[in-house]
């Protein structure tokens, strides 16, 4: 349980962080709070041949609202955004998520953007990022662009970020009024991994309800606008589009039931705190 | 930028418990390793080596992390404190040290360092920690002996000693 050895370098700007990863390209793994990272490197899951470590770049460090976002760098570490003073008012469902994230001693050290690209499908962050139809805002030596949530996870732990790119900050889409949010997840004991996490977004004429833990990635899906019958046929399509499987954790049974229960409760819940 | 190689040992300057240490040490050494192999802190203790047990905790910058999820490389410049610094002389115990021996918040102690570690940072920030914060936080550690109550009982008792000290001396 110790991980393989590896170059470790220090840049002090963006242009030697997408230099290194330009050279070194699959070689080359970013680093800043390595609370996924160390894990797999322990196991020698991943071997990578060089660590970029960013957590020194002050560019990348702040959470700030632009035009109707809040953009959170690649530096900023779960712990900041739990204590950002704003967080209930511009972004309530992250303060619902946020606490279902590992423990405080893992928010600590990582940060928000490296769980969105670890990508795992029971993760909190890649789940809100989806339901609040946020998006990834990526750095290369030669290019920048911005992928929307929807188009950015592409399976167990695979993203769109391509040889020679990085996250640079992620955006989420601030509160509106008239919108309710909400966020429930069912684990074995606090901080593991979700068995079923589900975030619901709500205002009058639509509500959108992203699931997490069941596919290979979190995924997004309208609803009607009743309470009743429908609601519950609509659920339990989306229990079994899901592609629930059996695993260690629970039944793929067990998971369309939390789906279909788990799922209603937090779009009720949202409903009724629209205002 | 500084480029440390992979096959060869690097300086890294930091503080543990107070006193300013440097140590060679390749990048791929955890936290965890450094301490005990290191520099003999060997309070620490090292369980799962994944992130999930919370043995290894210690407190980096006064916040607590584990300690095998972090690279020696990352904590350069740093501020470590561990479980050999919780005494005040070598023949007291702290506060929160004495109420886990009076209300049995340990068996076999692997997980103690960790747990008192995670404690210690919570209380010092939140001295009237209530019953779920203190719950929240002992989430991320595993005890396989005690079920966990007789450790609550122990922050708890802690809590209430902390707040007799503050009244007498403020």
């Amino acid at each position: 349980m110790k991980p393989p050895a590896f170059d470790f370098v220090r840049p002090e700007g963006m242009e030697e962080v997408l230099e290194t990863l330009h050279l070194r390209s699959s070689d080359a793994r970013i680093i800043a709070g390595g609370q996924s990272l160390v894990p797999m490197l322990n196991m020698r899951l991943a071997r990578p041949g060089v660590l970029v470590d960013i957590t020194g770049l002050r560019n990348l460090q702040s959470i700030h609202e632009v035009r109707g976002e809040v953009v959170i760098g690649a530096a900023v570490r779960q712990a900041e955004l739990e204590a950002w003073p704003h967080l209930r008012r511009k972004l309530p469902l992250l303060a619902q998520a946020i606490r279902w994230i590992g423990h405080v001693q893992t928010r600590a050290r990582g940060t928000v953007c490296g769980s969105v690209a670890h990508a795992d499908p029971s993760a909190e962050l890649p789940l809100a990022l989806i339901a609040l139809n946020g998006s990834v805002r990526l750095a290369s030596q030669r290019s920048k662009r911005t992928v929307p949530a929807a188009d950015f996870f592409l399976g167990m732990m695979s993203t769109a970020i391509a040889e020679g790119e990085m996250i640079e900050a992620v955006t989420f889409p601030v509160a509106e009024n008239g919108t309710g949010y909400a966020f429930r997840e069912i684990g074995r004991r606090h901080g593991d991994f979700a068995i079923v996490a589900c975030a619901a977004v709500a205002d009058k004429t639509a509500t959108r309800l992203a699931i997490g833990g069941v596919d290979d990635h979190p995924r997004q899906f309208d609803l009607p606008q009743e309470n009743g019958d429908e609601l519950d046929d609509a659920l339990n399509d989306i229990a079994w589009a899901l592609n629930a499987r059996d695993d260690l954790h629970a039944s793929g049974r067990y998971r369309r039931e939390l789906v279909r229960r788990l799922g209603r409760e937090t779009v009720l819940e949202a409903r009724s705190c629209r205002n | 930028m500084p480029q440390l190689a992979a096959d060869t040992k690097h300086r890294v300057a930091f503080h543990l418990n107070g006193r300013k240490v440097e140590v060679l040490a390749e990048n791929r050494m955890l936290l965890s390793d450094l301490l005990r192999h290191e520099l003999g802190a060997t309070g620490t203790h090292v369980g799962c080596e994944h992130g999930v047990c919370g043995a290894c905790t210690v407190q980096v910058d006064g916040a607590p992390v584990r300690a095998c999820l972090i690279l020696a490389a990352q904590i350069d410049g740093a501020d470590v404190r561990t479980v050999e610094a919780l005494t005040p002389t070598a023949q007291q115990l702290s506060p929160l040290q004495a109420a886990f021996r009076e209300k049995h918040g340990l068996q076999c102690g692997f997980c103690t360092p960790g747990i008192l570690m995670t404690l210690d940072a919570l209380l010092t920030t939140r001295p009237d920690a209530s019953e779920q914060e203190i719950r929240e936080h002992l989430s991320g550690h595993l005890c396989r002996c005690t079920g966990y109550a007789t450790i609550v009982a122990a922050a708890l008792a802690a809590v209430e000693e902390i707040r007799k000290e503050q009244k007498y001396n403020a």
